[in-house]
């Protein structure tokens, strides 16, 4: 049982955090209430080291979850998880990049009463403080996001999932006192609420069409007995709802509404932890179907005629997803990076760009998981490449949003200080503030991927799988996209830079919080040391990235029992890394 | 030592870009002046213990690459062939000469500016050091940052727009690019030699880059052409070079015409050629037409410019056109009149961005219509000006006269098909060289020559010779006077610091017209290796049918495969044609 346990200790200290901060948020003495928010990232740096430390790799002889097991040879009665290496990857990405969307969060909902406290003009009311709340909901969406990457069932998967997005929308709701926040808030909570009805359509459909909500049953099913219409169609709806969290075209549409509403910092934090648990399930959900089958294989015709969509493993050339399944995430990829590409250079304002950027960088990572495993090396590695890719969005893009987040204009009429809302309100911030104003263009520069940036590091491999998978319309679709986002990116990079502010143009200052401002830097650096030193955590993506392949005993498995179906399973072996 | 000259000539600037950026601002000018001077040093150093009699060979890298990222391929390694490190000697030394130039040109903002011009130089640096191919992209890619700033900050009234065009052009080509040569990698652990780890090692890449089959080549040549093209700039998308050249500021424009457009045409050389040879031969008459068309064209516009700087700027594409035209002659005096034309285009166009920029601080003008005698008043800078333009327009004894009739001379002996019969019939030799193009290239180009003589000439009668014309009547003192006092230090004709930047082009441009043996010399190995593939090709497709025993076996499809029986004859010949063509010039 501690075993299994172990599995959970990231979880679990996240869990205990959250519980520390609920508390500590409350307390009377205004040093006990600024602990808040260092138990926060303290939680989350003992979860990052539980993640590295106690989460098993394939070959661990544990069993850790729900029955999944990372057996060693086939012994192990329940089989083992379908990335079975994934987790340790993601959920040590998941610590980094959330330190870093912390750091900005100072100050977010509390800034107005702690002013009024300090002043005296009030004392502090439990009933209106927020900070609590924010803190821990921002640690359970952190949660969510580290359950998702461990699922081994439909139904955890749904449950992580939500964790993960029930307290965005209301940190989204609290983290400006206007009124747009709540607006974005509503507007995300229910279009957030039609995603996941989709998905959920989808899993039951799944659980329908091969009678288990186990992943490895689900596929030892599919494997030996086709993928039936109603497993298809689940599987199509259940990506189709997950687009909603990636905010890949047809479900973007909340995107720029609900980033600008929302402060900055919250917005970076949905740029980033949704986007990673939607491609987390994303992968978990086109491995059920397994990239296993040959160009073609299961067109339409496929869907009246389940034989025709068995996997074939053992054939080389199999290395496809299913032909609807690839078809629908291929137009997505080409569609999401296009739209979001296209209508980010038509924005003014910086957080709808950066919304519009985080769609254009979805359909980028879309490419990798139509590629899949490969044959497991990097550079033809899809999943490694978009596991890379969301390490490496997620340190830049949290350095653009941290930028927003410390700077501020003169407060307006109500007195409260008002954010960076244009481009133009960048005007000569290398001259001004040059600390954020270089870690604006070292960000906005890598989001465009320009060499030797980290962003560069991140598309590289994805430009590598795709052509090794043959994909080449979409490897170029990808490449002019990248030339088109040169367009604004190079305005959000330059306008710092190079202008002059307006002659009568409002000062911006910095936000009076200087965990802000670390995290802006802290980011950027990091664009900076890990373009340079990034090799140790490219074979880390690498190992992550491993799906193992059934043997061929597995035809005369018996579908019908689960245990035994899962039992041919076996790890692949792992893939020397030079 | 050696191993580390080339990382020094590519750092130094960088480190000096550093140093610019921090030292005080009284000191900002010693020092961007000292960096690019030691950088010149050490380019000079790795020049001197280069090993002249291999000119062929990669030399001066380092003894073991630094690993990147291994799992990728990415190895960082440095290496310069004899075409290489003459690129590298025009960059670093268009270094001091950029820098010395801009001292009275730019005002505000110094540090950030002199900052980006070395880091401009270090990037184009590596770009010429590369031997493995995402090095090379990374430093192609990143010239772009430096130019844009340079551009965007201290160009004329058009300059953000020149600034993004010139940006999104390039950026756009060369991710194309990118895409091409990424395949050409995959192609190489998935089908080529069985390797098991991926490689962007450019000699390897090559290799197997020509084994791949015609059709993948041809994908891969259109691929790679997106990317470099527009860098040359090539015909139908040359529209951004016109305005970024007109808008930049004085060390921009001869940055961009000096060195950063030989990227585009060395890329071509280094990648293109050894790379996709099938293609190439395929569509060498296609790309081959587009030069002359840039060629007729860009004359075409140069004659009814009024401005002078954007008369340089298009007489630049015809130009290059020229120098394209000759690499893909595929012989040895069409590609080393190539390689020659990019170091004297950079020379003598570098020159005249130079010389227009000067009357430019003096007047604030550059149009023909208020400018006009200035031979009257500015006796030292018309006769560089006449001086240079004369090298520009190629005027025998001067640099490029011989570039430009090696080319055109490569093109016409690159034929087989009824031009040799023509030729034959007169009795000449002339048609024993393989080629795909010939003498109707060869005389549509040579047409733009007379193009260009026209408009040169034209440029010089009006604003050199003539009745005297400033603007608003003012001569140049009178100018200062209202002008304010930023420009009173310039004396009405050249300063000493004027001259001197000038001088060093001067001499070089005489000595590369009067005796231009050596260079000749030791591009012809390269030049050598070049053209034995292309004839491979020519063999091997059959676009030319080839001599009857230089039927190729199947078996020498195999990319190490080296000599064609027929191969040598044709290659000795090719190799007696360009030292014949090294005129004996007098004076």
């Amino acid at each position: 049982m501690s075993d299994r346990l172990s599995f959970l200790y990231p979880e679990i200290s996240l869990f205990i955090g959250t519980c520390v901060v609920m508390v500590l948020g409350l307390s009377r003495t205004l040093k006990m209430r600024k602990a808040s928010a260092l138990v926060a990232g303290l939680a989350i740096i003992v979860a990052g080291y539980f993640a590295i430390a106690s989460t098993p790799r394939s070959g661990d002889a544990l069993c850790p979850i729900s029955g999944a097991c990372y057996a060693k040879g086939v012994s192990a009665a329940a089989g083992q998880m379908l990335l079975p290496d994934m987790p340790l990857f993601a959920k040590t990405l998941i610590a980094i990049v959330s330190l870093l969307l912390l750091l900005p969060c100072a100050g977010t909902v509390d800034r107005a009463d702690e002013s009024a406290i300090a002043r005296g003009t009030r004392s502090f009311d439990p009933l209106r403080s927020n900070r609590a709340e924010f803190y821990a909901f921002f640690l359970f969406s952190i949660t969510g996001l580290m359950l998702c990457a461990s699922a081994d069932d439909l139904v955890w998967l749904f449950l992580a999932l939500e964790l993960t997005s029930l307290p965005t929308y209301i940190m989204v709701a609290i983290s400006t006192s206007r009124n747009r926040g709540r607006e974005a808030a509503v507007k995300y909570f229910f279009l957030g609420a039609l995603g996941a009805a989709i998905f959920l359509y989808g899993f039951a459909l799944i659980y329908g069409g091969t009678g288990s909500t186990n992943f490895n049953v689900i596929a030892s099913v599919i494997r030996d007995q086709g993928l039936n219409t109603i497993t298809l169609a689940g599987l199509l709806l259940a990506i189709l709802g997950v687009g909603f969290k990636i905010a890949a075209v047809p479900m973007h549409f909340y995107t720029p509404d609900v980033y600008e509403g929302a402060a900055p910092q919250v917005s970076g934090f949905l740029a980033f932890v949704p986007k990673t648990a939607g491609f987390i399930s994303i992968l978990l959900l086109a491995a059920i179907a397994g990239w296993a089958y040959a160009p073609g294989q299961s067109g339409l015709g496929g869907l009246f005629n389940p034989a025709a969509v068995t996997p074939l493993r053992q054939s080389a050339d199999a290395s496809q997803l299913p032909e609807l399944l690839r078809i629908m995430l291929w137009v997505m990829a080409a569609l999401t990076m296009t739209v979001g590409n296209v209508l980010a250079i038509l924005q003014t304002s910086v957080k709808r760009m950066l919304a519009y950027s985080s769609i254009a960088h979805s359909g980028y990572m879309l490419v990798g998981v139509i590629v899949g495993p490969g044959d497991g090396r990097f550079s033809h590695n899809g999943i490694a490449a978009v596991l890379f890719y969301l390490l490496c969005y997620g340190v830049m893009n949290a350095g653009a949003f941290a930028v927003l987040a410390a700077l501020e204009r003169r407060p307006g009429k109500d007195g409260e200080p008002r954010e960076i809302e244009t481009i133009a309100d960048l005007k000569g911030l290398c001259a001004t503030h040059p600390q954020l104003g270089w870690s604006m263009v070292i960000c906005s520069l890598s989001l465009l991927g320009l060499p030797p940036l980290l962003g560069f590091f991140g598309k590289l491999p994805l430009f590598t799988a795709g052509i090794s998978a043959n994909e080449i319309p979409l490897v170029i679709i990808l490449g002019l996209n990248s030339a088109i986002g040169a367009y604004y990116y190079l305005r959000l990079a330059f306008t710092p830079m190079l202008e002059k502010p307006d002659a009568g143009a409002e000062p911006i200052e910095f936000a009076p919080f200087f965990s802000r401002r670390v995290g802006a830097m802290l980011s950027a650096g990091g664009v900076i040391i890990l373009a340079i030193f990034g090799s140790p955590l490219i074979n880390e993506a690498t190992k992550a990235a491993n799906v193992p392949v059934a043997t061929p005993a597995d035809a005369s498995a018996d579908p019908t029992d689960p245990n035994q179906a899962a039992k041919a399973l076996t790890p692949a072996p792992r893939i020397s890394q030079r | 030592m050696t191993q580390w000259l080339l990382i020094l000539a590519i750092l130094l600037p960088l480190a000096s870009s550093l140093g610019v950026a921090l030292a005080p601002a009284r000191l900002t000018k010693s020092v961007a002046v000292l960096g690019t001077l030691a950088a010149l040093g050490v380019t000079l150093v790795a020049a001197y213990v280069f090993g002249w009699e291999n000119p062929a060979v990669m030399q001066l890298g380092m003894e073991e690459p630094i690993r990147w990222i291994p799992s990728l391929g990415l190895e960082l390694q440095v290496g310069v062939d004899s075409i290489a490190l003459m690129l590298v000697l025009l960059t670093a030394l268009l270094g001091p000469i950029c820098v010395i130039s801009s001292f009275s040109a730019i005002k505000e903002r110094e540090k950030t500016y002199y900052a980006w011009l070395l880091v401009l130089q270090a990037a184009v640096t590596g770009v010429f050091c590369a031997r493995d191919v995402i090095f090379f992209y990374i430093c192609f890619e990143f010239t772009l940052i430096p130019m844009f700033v340079l551009i965007s900050l201290w160009g004329s009234t058009n300059r953000k727009k020149a600034a993004l065009k010139f940006f999104l052009y390039t950026f756009t080509g060369s991710v194309i690019a990118l895409a091409g040569l990424v395949y050409v990698a995959w192609f190489n652990t998935h089908k080529g030699n069985g390797q098991a780890f991926w490689t962007f090692n450019i000699d390897t890449l090559a290799a197997t880059a020509r084994g791949m089959p015609l059709r993948d080549q041809t994908w891969v040549m259109f691929a790679l052409l997106a990317g470099f093209a527009v860098k040359v700039p090539l015909f139908p998308v040359h529209t951004w070079l016109p305005l970024a050249h007109t808008e930049a500021p004085t060390a921009g424009s001869v940055v961009l015409a000096g060195v950063l457009l030989k990227l585009g045409t060395y890329a071509l050389l280094r990648f293109v050629l050894p790379f996709v040879p099938d293609a190439v031969v395929t569509f060498a008459p296609l790309i081959a037409a587009t030069c002359v068309v840039g060629i007729l064209y860009g004359g075409l516009i140069c004659w009814v410019q009024t401005d002078v700087k954007k008369l340089v700027a298009y007489s630049s594409i015809a130009h290059l056109g020229f120098c394209v035209l000759g690499m893909f002659a595929l012989n040895n005096a069409g590609i080393a009149g190539s390689v020659l034309y990019m170091i004297n285009h950079g020379l003598s166009t570098g020159a005249l961005f130079l010389l227009i920029g000067m009357v430019y601080e003096r007047y604030h003008t550059r149009s023909m219509k208020e400018l006009g005698g200035l031979a009257a008043k500015m006796p030292v800078w018309s006769t560089f000006m006449v001086f240079f333009t004369m090298a520009s327009i190629g005027l025998p004894g001067l640099n490029g006269f011989v570039s430009e009739f090696l080319c055109v001379m490569g093109t016409f002996q690159s034929s087989t098909a009824w031009g040799s019969g023509i030729w034959h019939s007169f009795g000449h030799q002339v048609g024993t060289t393989r080629g795909e193009l010939g003498p109707w290239f060869a005389i549509i180009a040579g047409t733009g020559m007379i193009i260009a003589a026209m408009y040169l000439l034209y440029m010089l009668g009006k604003i050199v010779w003539g009745p005297l014309k400033v603007p608003g009547g003012h001569d140049s003192h009178g100018h200062d006077s209202h002008g304010g006092s930023d420009h009173g230090a310039l004396p009405t004709d050249l300063n000493l610091r004027e001259i001197g930047v000038l001088v060093p082009l001067a001499v070089l441009c005489i000595a590369l017209g009067v005796y231009p043996k050596p260079l000749v010399d030791v591009i012809r190995e390269p030049a050598d290796q070049i053209v034995k593939l292309a004839n491979q090709s020519r063999a091997r497709i059959g676009v030319v049918p080839a001599p009857k025993q230089a039927q190729a076996p199947a078996s020498d499809r195999a990319p190490g495969a080296e000599h064609l029986p027929g191969a040598e004859h044709l290659e000795s010949l090719d190799a007696d044609m360009s030292p014949a063509a090294t005129p004996e010039v007098p004076q």
